[in-house]
């Protein structure tokens, strides 16, 4: 059975098709790269995925390890182990990162049923996490990404995956915004994660982030479908010849 | 323009009230004299009414017609049930000084705990020694403002403390306020005074006690802080829900002295805290802040007048409020700088978070600038939950009641962080959390 798996989605914006059957099965230990022109709705997937309100789904299914996802509030979906990091992380003035995480992480153990995280045990695994992000410590002590760079919002994006340990990552443009040492880093703490349980999306426009994680399947999407898949080389491919020939089969 | 007054007569109503109540009221020497003249104030005008500037949002002659009689003294039964609700606002550490229904009950507070740099005496016990020059016409002032005079008229009892010059006074000292009636009214006064110097936290609470409603509550209170002095005023106004609460806080700092004020509203069918802060000592920094936290079909009004009349002062201010359901937050915060206080630097900040579509939030920021060389500013937002923020919180788990939560917290702590003692942070923190965990 897989992860995930879409069926036949359609999904609205404000009285607009902005995903026209869409079908996508993701295997647990797989990587599948999501490629695509702009506003192919490859955002508006992940967020349909995650829960997201103002999006009709007009038709369609997304099973998640075998129960229909659309049915799930938001923080159930996140505590079954669904996450997405954010193409556009948000600001959370006033309330500190630190904070942000333990409420989080303790609200996700909590609905699964798991004892809540002790302070110490916390603060230590979240001091591994941001040491091996580069994240300093003093960051932590914002509020939830305000005043980040750019990059550093991708990175605490990341570091929230890794506490999180969720069972499918989605992620939306993590390399957008990053410096290549931010993106070596951000690509390595990415594949510590791969495995055999794991599944990830990874919505990317550009080659060079698949140079660091390898997908193993790479999907165009134009015009809301997913319009041909293949293996890394279609990066490739797509990298030399651009989405034109793809616009005639959407 | 011609005013559509309500039927109700408070004047007469009112009248009754003090006719009514004089017997029992504590004075002597002047005080009888000066309760008279005060009373006569207020008949000029009554409730003050939505024509009056500064009442233009909280029409109390509509709202609450009349002035209810005087709460009997508490009886024995009264008193069991104010000590429940008393203990149950306990700020950490502090010394307490309970009121029940405008009488000061020793039975119920801290009197051993007192420490001897401060003088606390009782409304009562100061008004019944008074012999003429003594400081009853200081403790019974008042302003324009009826509600005052009205006060000062019916005041039962209060406390009034003093912290000689260089005293610092270490623990908080808590003035708890319970009401146990049904349908009366109560007045208090109290009285601070800190000398040249000195140091003294004060927390108000109001709380009523399991039964009570529909009653009246006028507080005022008079603090004179001297030149380097520093008060911190914690004020925390939790009536029941069909109850109203007037206070008024009239203020005046010397020179070089601090001032951090702060006040949160969060229950009470119609709440006003007005304050009357005067810096009148050169190189004073005020800070005074509040929250207004409201649902239900709740009213509450913060207004606050801060009064620059000598160069070289700070003051900063930031209200908050959080309004659900059908509830009505209403701030007004006028900054006058005289012609003499170059140099002032006074701002001012109001934002309202709606949580319902009917929520109201009414806010009127004026400043009155008379000197040359100043810096001066304010503004005023208001709007509902960012819903891309809170889809955030969720998607990593956090329910959405937590998420709004956490949210609103946030918010709110932008005026709480500026209270500088952290236990007294930590107090008011968690009366909001308490507030939040119980629309829940
Ligand atoms: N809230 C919204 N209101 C109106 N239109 C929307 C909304 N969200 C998405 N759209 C539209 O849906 C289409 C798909 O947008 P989406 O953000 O999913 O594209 P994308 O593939 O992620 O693009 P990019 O590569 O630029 O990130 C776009 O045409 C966009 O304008
Ligand atoms: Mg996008």
């Amino acid at each position: 059975m897989a992860l995930l798996e879409i069926r036949d989605l359609h999904v609205g914006v404000e009285d607009r098709e902005v995903i026209r059957g869409l079908d996508l099965n993701v295997h647990a230990g797989e990587v599948h790269a999501i490629m695509g022109p702009n506003g192919s709705g490859k955002s508006t997937l992940s967020h349909v995925i995650a829960g997201k309100p103002g999006y009709e789904v007009t038709d369609g299914q997304i099973l998640f390890k075998g129960e229909d996802l659309l049915e799930m509030a938001p923080e159930e979906r996140a505590a079954k182990g669904v996450f997405l990091a954010f193409q556009y992380p948000v600001e959370i003035a006033g309330v500190t990162t630190m904070n942000f995480l333990r409420a989080a992480l303790n609200a996700q153990r909590k609905a699964r049923d798991q004892q809540e995280f002790s302070t110490p045990e916390f603060l230590k695994r979240v001091r591994e996490v941001a040491g091996s992000l580069n994240i300093r410590q003093d960051m932590l002590k914002r509020g939830v990404n305000v005043g980040f760079s750019g990059g550093e919002k991708k990175r605490n994006e990341i570091l929230q995956m890794a506490l999180f340990e969720p069972s499918l990552c989605i992620l939306d443009e993590i390399d957008s915004g990053l410096d290549i040492d931010a993106l070596r880093i951000v690509a390595s703490g990415i594949n510590g994660l791969r495995s055999p349980e794991r599944a990830m999306i990874v919505i990317t426009h550009y080659r060079r982030l698949l140079d660091h994680i390898v997908p193993d399947v790479v999907h165009v999407m134009s015009k809301g479908r997913i319009v041909k898949s293949g293996d890394k080389e279609l990066a490739l491919e797509l990298e030399a010849c651009g989405y034109g020939q793809f616009e005639d089969a959407a | 323009m011609k005013q559509v007054l309500p039927k109700a007569d408070p004047e007469r109503a009112s009248g009754n009230v003090f006719a009514a109540a004089r017997g029992r009221l504590p004075g002597a020497g002047l005080v009888p004299q000066i309760r008279a003249s005060a009373f006569e104030v207020y008949e000029r005008t009554g409730l003050p009414h939505r024509g009056m500037e500064d009442w233009k949002y909280t029409d109390l002659r509509a709202l609450i017609g009349e002035v209810l009689p005087l709460a009997p003294r508490p009886d024995a039964e009264a008193l069991v049930r104010a000590k429940v609700s008393a203990e149950q606002v306990s700020a950490d550490q502090a010394v307490k000084l309970v009121l029940v229904d405008g009488i000061f009950v020793p039975e119920l507070s801290d009197l051993g705990r007192l420490e001897n740099e401060l003088v606390v005496r009782s409304l009562r016990e100061v008004l019944e020694n008074s012999a003429p020059g003594d400081m009853a016409g200081l403790v019974l002032s008042t302003t324009s403002d009826s509600v005052i005079s009205l006060n000062a008229a019916l005041a039962t009892d209060g406390l009034v403390i003093t912290v000689a010059d260089g005293n610092a006074v270490k623990r908080p000292i808590q003035i708890v306020h319970v009401a146990t009636g049904a349908s009366v009214s109560t007045f208090t006064r109290s009285y601070l005074q800190l000398g040249k110097g000195a140091h003294a936290a004060i927390v108000e609470s109001f709380v009523s006690a399991e039964r009570a409603s529909g009653y009246q509550a006028n507080d005022a209170i008079i603090a004179l802080v001297g030149n380097e002095a520093s008060l911190s005023y914690i004020r925390v106004a939790a009536a029941a829900s069909d109850a109203v609460n007037i206070s008024s806080a009239i203020i005046a700092v010397g020179a070089r002295a601090k001032l951090d004020l702060f006040s949160m509203t969060c229950s009470g069918s119609i709440s006003r805290y007005q304050g009357f802060i005067s810096l009148a000592g050169e190189g004073t920094k005020v800070s005074a802040n509040g929250v207004n936290l409201i649902r239900g079909e709740l009213h509450a009004d913060t207004t606050m007048v801060v009064d620059h009349a000598v160069p070289h002062c700070t003051s900063r201010e930031k209200f908050r409020a959080v309004i659900d359901d059908r509830g009505r937050s209403v701030f007004q915060g006028r900054i006058v700088v005289r012609p003499a206080a170059r140099k002032t630097d006074a701002t001012l900040t109001t934002r309202a978070l709606l949580l319902s579509d009917q929520a109201e939030a009414d806010s009127k920021p004026e400043l009155e600038i008379l000197a040359d060389d100043v810096t001066c500013g304010h503004g005023a937002t208001s709007g509902a939950l960012d819903n891309s923020l809170v889809f955030y919180l969720r998607a990593r788990g956090l329910p959405e009641k937590d998420a709004k939560s956490l949210l609103i917290k946030a918010f709110l702590g932008e005026s709480i962080e500026e209270i500088t003692s952290e236990n007294l942070r930590d107090f008011v923190t968690a009366q909001a959390e308490h507030w939040l965990q119980a629309g829940r």
